[in-house]
């Protein structure tokens, strides 16, 4: 992982994506154990359903997890300066996710090298579920 | 409508301890396999005080506490209209098991779209740690859909 230098990237350059299982109703109890999120609506399927949903669906919170990992098996986590993201469209079960992320810009902020990452997570039938960016700082 | 006189809202502080087991069970849940987020001897020697929480981990301290949905009730949101719109943290110090981290969060700004049919509440936190050390910032987006 340290081997990942500013010099050593380029605007353009597409860091390695990560494919994860597809979403199942065990993850989501689980995830809702780890994460403190108890909202009802991702774990119980008549919560669910009297908030006008078919089922239940995953946390947002769960697919931003899974894309830092995109992020943190590129560059140790102590580089990470920034993550955000926008959550575009709900994830539902049996969703195949990918996560993805791209070099779009090398800056220096305060004598500090950095690129700024665009990350996306994207379901396998091509629409976008999350989009935001990152800013890691690289020696 | 959600009332605007909210905005500014500084909600009651959060202390939270970062506990190993739980950052563990939240590394396996999103199948982290490094063992800086699940084995305290790798983290150690990776140069932390002890497993290193993912990235997202602390969003759950105001889960756990309960503040997040005090906020809801008080600004008399129906949990079933809600989704998360954004979310972004910023990161300046890493966060450890063992750490206590002390958690305030602030109503930066409530706005609507669409007639009212969309509300946003926007909320900011501050996150420091034991060592007083500024440890993240928290920006966060909820939207509130009325259809």
């Amino acid at each position: 992982m340290s081997k990942i230098t500013f010099d050593g990237v380029k605007v353009g350059d597409e860091i390695p994506a990560l494919e994860l299982p597809p979403i199942s109703r065990t993850t989501l109890a689980l995830f809702a154990g780890a994460s403190g999120d108890h909202n009802p609506i991702h774990i119980d399927l008549d919560f669910a359903r009297s908030a006008g949903m078919k089922d239940v669906f995953a946390q947002g919170m769960l697919s931003m997890a899974y894309l830092s990992r995109v992020l943190t098996q590129w560059a140790p986590q102590r580089q990470l300066l920034s993550y955000g993201v926008r959550f575009a469209a709900i994830t539902q079960l049996g969703d195949r996710i990918r996560c993805s992320g791209k070099v779009v810009e090398k800056i220096d902020r305060a004598g500090q090298q950095c690129v700024r990452i665009e990350v996306t997570a994207v379901k396998a039938g091509g629409e976008v579920t999350l989009a935001g960016e990152a800013l890691v700082a690289l020696p | 409508m959600i009332d605007k006189k909210h905005i500014g809202y500084a909600a009651p502080t959060t202390v939270w301890e970062v506990e190993k087991g739980r950052i563990r069970f939240f590394a396996e849940v999103i199948g982290e396999t490094n063992p800086i987020y699940l084995d305290e001897a790798a983290a150690k020697a990776a140069g932390y005080r002890n497993v290193v929480a993912p990235p997202t981990f602390i969003f759950g301290a105001e889960s756990d506490s309960g503040v997040r949905m005090k906020l809801l009730n008080m600004l008399e949101i129906d949990l079933r209209k809600v989704l998360h719109g954004e979310q972004r943290f910023d990161y300046h110090t890493p966060v450890c098991a063992g750490d206590t981290l002390r958690f305030d969060t602030r109503i930066a700004d409530i706005y609507d779209k669409k007639g009212g049919a969309l509300e946003f509440v926007v909320n900011d936190t501050k996150v420091t740690n034991q060592l007083r050390e500024h440890v993240a910032d928290l920006h966060s987006v909820i939207v509130v859909r009325h259809v």
